[in-house]
């Protein structure tokens, strides 16, 4: 589905990126971890278009999207949700997820004036979808509250939201168990779960929760310093050297040893 | 009787030009906001916008009047304003194109565009005196008077008249339409909401699929018909000089920082505030005084706290001191 080969993002001399490469498969929720740092949410913003790469190469179903700007990469089904969640802060919560699908008809100069009826047609599809996500992720009575409102962790689901308004094909989720609550956590869990089944949503997620990710996510991808370290699934990742190394650091790595006996 | 008097005389010459330069300063700062808070940087060529915006339809004007086309008792300018839009648009979106769309794809920091604005500003100056000429021009034509003062007060017996200019008239009622237009347009249209979206939180419109350039468009042709329709209404009711709309860049930068800048209640709010404070501080209430008070004390002065020279301070002092109590602005800035 999305194939990343040998990606590198500078800031200035800092290597944020350093030659990552890495496939996702389709219908998969994958799971990117890594110690703070390791480039993570770099890759997303690398891979949906806010910055452009310094080297390397991003293909999607074979097409090369490298640096295309985030809104075409979004008409080609490729969305993204934030670490902290982004909301439009004056808008109920309706209205937020009715914004979705850019380039509708409403979108010109020329239909605000002559094009009414077609646009009046559009915001009562959309109107109505907006409300079957709204109740899909258990938030129907937040339909009609100002966005800026809401708790973070609605905030979050109204992200995930966001991506149900348009047919999806892959979706990266940055932090989206961050600040959440864990009955919250599980409704989020679910929803991506149901998503995946019923709409053939692929989905990265990059999270902290080991339990989280070990309920949802096949494969699990852990990168540090830029790179990938390691891919497979949780438990492999876990018993994985590198990957202990990386998140423990050497010293404390030979104490595990020491104390497990290995 | 002498209340009346009073009243009238007061009408006269601070409430009326003050609500028609309100609504003037309004409009020029809406712009402004406009700008703000979708394009993200304070756009000093405003002022010379307006200027191009108002000779573009003085231009028009001069045509419609010699071929014998005008709207009888009302100015043929509001018949050339649709023209004058439509120019100063093409100009603001060749600027755009030309200029500030190289600094955007460069993500330049605001003060980068700020200073591009400049630059820009003094482009403009010179385009507009290049065409029409530095000096000041006329094209008010039809009815210049409502209500004249003479007949005022024939028809009132009272001892004051009170003169109501058409000029102050159309500002008045354009700029009520012009503002619930805007007003409807961003908060009802898909295109004024995606505008507001994108204002709101950039990253987010961009990653829900909305077409950034468009949205830019459609601000920088909004903002020429403010642009526009400020001018001309000012020039209808002062007089065209270029050089008084490299002024007026001063009070409608105040007037849109007041209300809080990126916030269209606020600019109109503003413009209103900071519109008549100046005219109140530089108007002499000798006469309105005299009415008022009984005969003993009559002022000897002018009662004049600030001479006429000094207006523009007016608006300094308000800006200092309204954001010393709120940095913000009155309404809270930085979204639509």
């Amino acid at each position: 589905m999305i194939v990343v080969d040998g990606l590198v993002k500078k800031f200035g001399g800092f290597h944020a990126v350093d030659g990552a490469s890495l496939s996702i498969e389709k219908g998969t929720i994958t799971g990117l971890i890594g110690p703070n740092g390791a480039g993570k949410t770099t890759l997303f913003n690398v891979i949906a278009g806010v910055h452009s790469p310094t080297a390397g190469r991003v293909t999607m179903q074979g097409e090369d999207i490298t640096g295309l700007p985030p809104h075409e990469l979004f008409h080609k089904g490729l969305l993204r949700t934030f670490q902290i969640a982004h909301e439009f802060s004056s808008m109920t919560c309706r209205e937020n997820l009715m914004m979705v699908p850019g380039g509708q008809s409403g979108e010109t100069l020329w239909n605000t004036w002559f094009g009414r009826k077609r646009i009046a047609e559009e915001e009562r599809a959309l109107r109505a979808k907006a409300d079957e996500v709204l109740e899909f992720l258990t938030i129907e009575h937040l339909s009609e509250q100002r966005a800026g409102e809401i708790s973070g962790g609605q905030k979050k689901l109204l992200e995930l939201g966001r991506t149900m308004m348009v047919d999806a094909k892959i979706v990266f989720l940055d932090e989206v168990g961050a600040g959440v609550n864990r009955t919250l956590l599980n409704t989020i869990g679910d929803a991506i779960v149901r998503l995946n089944k019923e709409r053939d949503y692929t989905f990265v997620v990059i999270e902290h929760d080991m339990d989280f990710i070990g309920r949802i996510c096949d494969p699990v991808i852990c990168m540090a310093e830029g790179k990938v370290l390691a891919e497979g699934t949780l438990d492999e990742i876990k018993a994985n050297e590198q990957v202990i190394e990386a998140y423990l650091g050497t010293g404390l790595k030979n104490k595990v040893k020491e104390e497990t006996g290995a | 009787m002498d209340l009346l008097n009073a009243f009238i005389a007061l009408s006269n010459f601070v409430l009326i030009p003050g609500i028609a330069y309100g609504s003037q300063l309004a409009l020029g700062a809406l712009g402004v906001t406009l700008i703000y808070g979708i394009l993200r940087f304070s756009n000093f060529a405003h002022g010379d916008t307006m200027a191009f915006g108002a000779m573009a339809t003085i231009m028009v004007t001069w045509l419609l009047q010699s071929w014998g086309i005008s709207l009888g008792p009302l100015p043929t300018a509001l018949l050339a304003l649709p023209f004058g839009i439509a120019f100063t648009a093409l100009l603001l979106l060749g600027t755009d194109r030309v200029i500030y769309r190289f600094y955007r794809t460069q993500k330049s920091p605001p003060v980068i565009f700020l200073i591009v604005s400049l630059g820009v500003m003094f482009i403009m100056n010179g385009l507009v005196r290049f065409i029409i000429g530095p000096g000041d021009q006329r094209f008010a034509d039809g009815e210049r008077f409502i209500i004249r003062a003479r007949e005022f007060k024939a028809w009132t017996g009272l001892s004051e008249g009170l003169a109501f200019k058409t000029s102050q008239g159309i500002t008045v009622i354009t700029a009520v339409i012009v503002v619930a237009w805007l007003f409807w347009f961003l908060n009802k249209t898909r295109t004024g909401k995606s505008m507001r979206a994108f204002s709101d939180n950039e990253d987010l419109a961009l990653l829900s699929g909305i077409n950034p350039e468009r949205v830019v468009t459609i601000t920088w042709i909004l903002v020429a018909a403010l642009a526009t329709i400020a001018g001309v209404l000012y020039g209808l009711d002062k007089g065209f000089k270029p050089f008084t709309y490299f002024q007026l860049l001063l009070p409608i930068f105040a007037a849109a920082i007041v209300g809080g800048l990126g916030n269209p209640l606020g600019a109109i709010t503003g413009g209103f505030v900071i519109a008549f404070s100046e005219v109140t501080i530089t108007y002499a209430f000798k006469k309105v005084l005299t009415y008022i008070l009984p005969d003993s004390l009559d002022p000897t002065g002018l009662v004049q706290l600030l001479s006429t020279d000094y207006k523009f301070a007016v608006s300094f002092v308000i800006l200092i001191i309204v954001l010393l109590f709120k940095p913000t602005g009155l309404f809270k800035g930085k979204a639509l």
